[in-house]
């Protein structure tokens, strides 16, 4: 097990052009489930690519275990890495796929078919190792994938959205897997997705980037609850946080602190609140509307209840906000302030 | 009205490949039956031509096997089809893969730079060329071939391999390389391993230009004794206005069908290499 870091690591893929990933600084924990989490184009992936020395860093340091690797090639970083596309090698068999890093790193050959049958077994895959990639499905593929991620007992694990090409029902299945398997095997391990349900679900904590610049790291509750700036409150939640500007400040609230006045408890900040569309999804509804009045008038508000039976579409109604559940950002650098006292009329 | 229909569609289904069946073997049925022929009923213009109205005969084969070097230029052709098959691959292999994989969209104008000179025409290159062959002391030697047959299989070889290289996806190499192995591992074990459809392909396009091939053959090699099966055939089985129709028909009988053969052992794996990309 190793911990990875890096120092203002930076990518640029055109010269003149803004980096692909720009001087970035983090260090993960021993034995972490540490979450890249950005929209495509966010370059996550790049700077996943550059741990695994897949991608030349344009300046700054890689370190694994303490020990500067920019200048180790892949095989030489003790790192296991699986693919969006899983990457299996077609043309062997699934025994063959995860004896290969063995092999390529000249693992005694009588350790092999052991090592196999461990790697296999924690998986579950042990009846599929006689069949070939295409053969499979893509649950199965997904578990050959980690099973050769594992094999060789890498220092750290790297994952490039390996979940994003299942349907949702196996998707869901897959990711309780790899939690398990994560604290079965207790391996620092870099895992890349746009999804933040995902990314909320697995991570011990969480990097969210854009455009190649690390906006937070934080555990799931300190990037969701404390978001560092307007992109991480909107980029996480679904829908995102509530943002209005007022005066020299932007303020945000979630959703589900949006409510009906009867249900808020304590100091609130009160609207008359026009409902202009209503979903039902099951365990939760959104509504989404207007303000009647005030400074939030006319811009679009979502809430989140867990009933929505008592409102109709049209009708206006007294909803508040807890004055503790309010967000503060400054205006000009959308990070976050401490909470100051603003006029919403 | 609906079952007529179908049955209408079997009919011109199954005449259809009657006409190309018949078609396609019949240059085959001909040289077969010729060979065979003695040459009493070859010349008699009264009798059925495709059928034997006399006792076959082995005449013309013996012709062939003993007065002729026939054995020579079968030897000869694939002496050359395999040099050049190995020199073909071992540039053309290594280059596709490079301008598949390592100069992003200079690769593509490259390789369609290096397949315009395949289009360059042999009657055009074989003047200039013979000086060069003359230049190296080459003339009248196999080498002479060697030498010159790469320059149009190798482009095209580039230019096929190419496209089967960029349907590998790179993630596999970058797995392989994850794995254990370096840049040139990851090629030499995952890259070559998965392009086998193309590289057969290479290799029995190759070898069937090399067999086919006329003009350099003609030009540059002048002795019996060094004759490809192409130029050596219709040399010395032609004589003036003799034909020795049997002796001709056997020999292209003879030299067609190791490439049939080869043809049809890899037929889904030519196909796979020619139509690579085309449906994704």
């Amino acid at each position: 097990m190793a911990v990875v870091e890096t120092r203002s690591l930076t990518k640029v893929f055109k010269e003149g052009e803004l980096g692909a990933v720009n001087s970035v600084n983090l260090e993960t924990r021993e034995g972490e489930f540490l979450v890249f989490l950005g929209p495509s184009g966010s370059g996550k992936t790049t700077l996943l690519r550059m741990i695994a020395g897949l991608e030349t860093p344009t300046s700054g340091e890689i370190l694994i275990g303490g020990r500067v690797v920019n200048e180790l090639s892949p095989r030489d970083r003790r790192i296991a890495m699986v693919f969006q596309s899983y990457a299996l090698y077609p043309h062997l068999s699934v025994y063959k796929n995860i004896a290969f890093p063995l092999k390529a790193q000249k693992v005694k050959k009588d350790l092999h078919k052991q090592k196999v049958e461990w790697a296999a077994s924690l998986l579950g895959i042990g009846a599929l190792l006689d069949r070939k990639p295409r053969e499979l499905s893509g649950g199965e593929r997904q578990r050959v994938a980690l099973a050769r991620a594992i094999v060789r007992e890498p220092a750290v694990f790297l994952l490039d959205e390996p979940l994003s090409n299942l349907d949702a029902k196996l998707r869901a299945s897959a990711r309780e897997e790899l939690e398990r398997f994560h604290r079965r095997v207790g391996t620092t391990t870099i895992y890349v997705t746009h999804d933040q349900v995902e990314a909320m679900a697995m991570g011990d904590r969480v990097l969210v980037l854009n455009k190649g610049v690390v906006h937070q790291l934080g555990t799931p509750t300190e990037v969701y609850d404390n978001p560092a700036d307007t992109f991480v409150a909107t980029f996480l939640g679904s829908p995102p946080m509530n943002l209005a500007e007022l005066s020299d400040v932007i303020v945000g609230f979630r959703p589900e602190h949006f409510r009906p006045v009867s249900s808020v408890n304590g100091e609130a900040v009160a609207f008359r609140f026009k409902v202009e569309n209503i979903e039902y999804l099951g365990s939760e509804w959104i509504v989404s509307g207007t303000p009647a009045s005030g400074k939030l008038g006319g811009q679009k508000v979502f809430s989140r209840l867990n009933s929505a039976q008592d409102l109709s579409l049209g009708g206006t109604y007294d909803f508040a906000v807890p004055q503790r559940e309010l967000k503060f950002f400054d205006r000009s650098t959308e990070k976050r302030v401490e909470p100051k006292v603003v006029s919403w009329q | 009205m609906r079952l007529s229909r179908r049955i209408w569609g079997k009919v011109v289904h199954v005449l259809v490949i009657t006409v190309f069946t018949v078609l396609l073997a019949f240059p085959f049925y001909w040289m077969v039956i010729t060979s065979f022929k003695q040459n009493v009923d070859l010349y008699t213009m009264e009798n059925n031509p495709f059928v034997f109205n006399a006792k076959p005969t082995l005449d013309h084969l013996k012709f062939l096997f003993t007065e002729t070097r026939f054995v020579r230029w079968l030897a000869n052709t694939t002496f050359v089809g395999i040099v050049v098959v190995a020199i073909t691959l071992v540039l053309a292999v290594p280059a596709a893969y490079s301008l598949a994989r390592l100069s992003g969209r200079w690769g593509e104008r490259l390789g369609i730079a290096i397949f315009l000179t395949y289009l360059v025409p042999q009657t055009l290159l074989f003047i200039p060329l013979s000086r060069v062959v003359a230049y190296l002391g080459l003339q009248d030697s196999l080498w002479a071939l060697i030498l010159v047959y790469p320059s149009f299989t190798v482009p095209f070889s580039i230019w096929l391999l190419m496209g089967f290289f960029k349907s590998i996806p790179k993630e596999l190499e970058d797995a392989a390389m994850v794995d254990g192995l370096t840049r040139f591992g990851a090629f030499a074990k995952m890259v070559i391993p998965i392009s086998t459809s193309g590289i057969l392909t290479v290799v029995i396009f190759t070898f069937t230009l090399v067999t086919q091939e006329f003009v350099y053959a003609l030009t540059f090699i002048s002795s019996e004794s060094n004759q490809m099966i192409g130029t050596g055939i219709p040399i010395f089985l032609v004589r003036g206005d003799v034909y020795y129709w049997g002796a001709l028909m056997a020999a292209c009988l003879i030299a067609s069908l190791p490439i049939a053969f080869l043809y049809n052992l890899f037929l889904d794996r030519f196909i796979a290499g020619f139509t690579v990309g085309a449906v994704k």
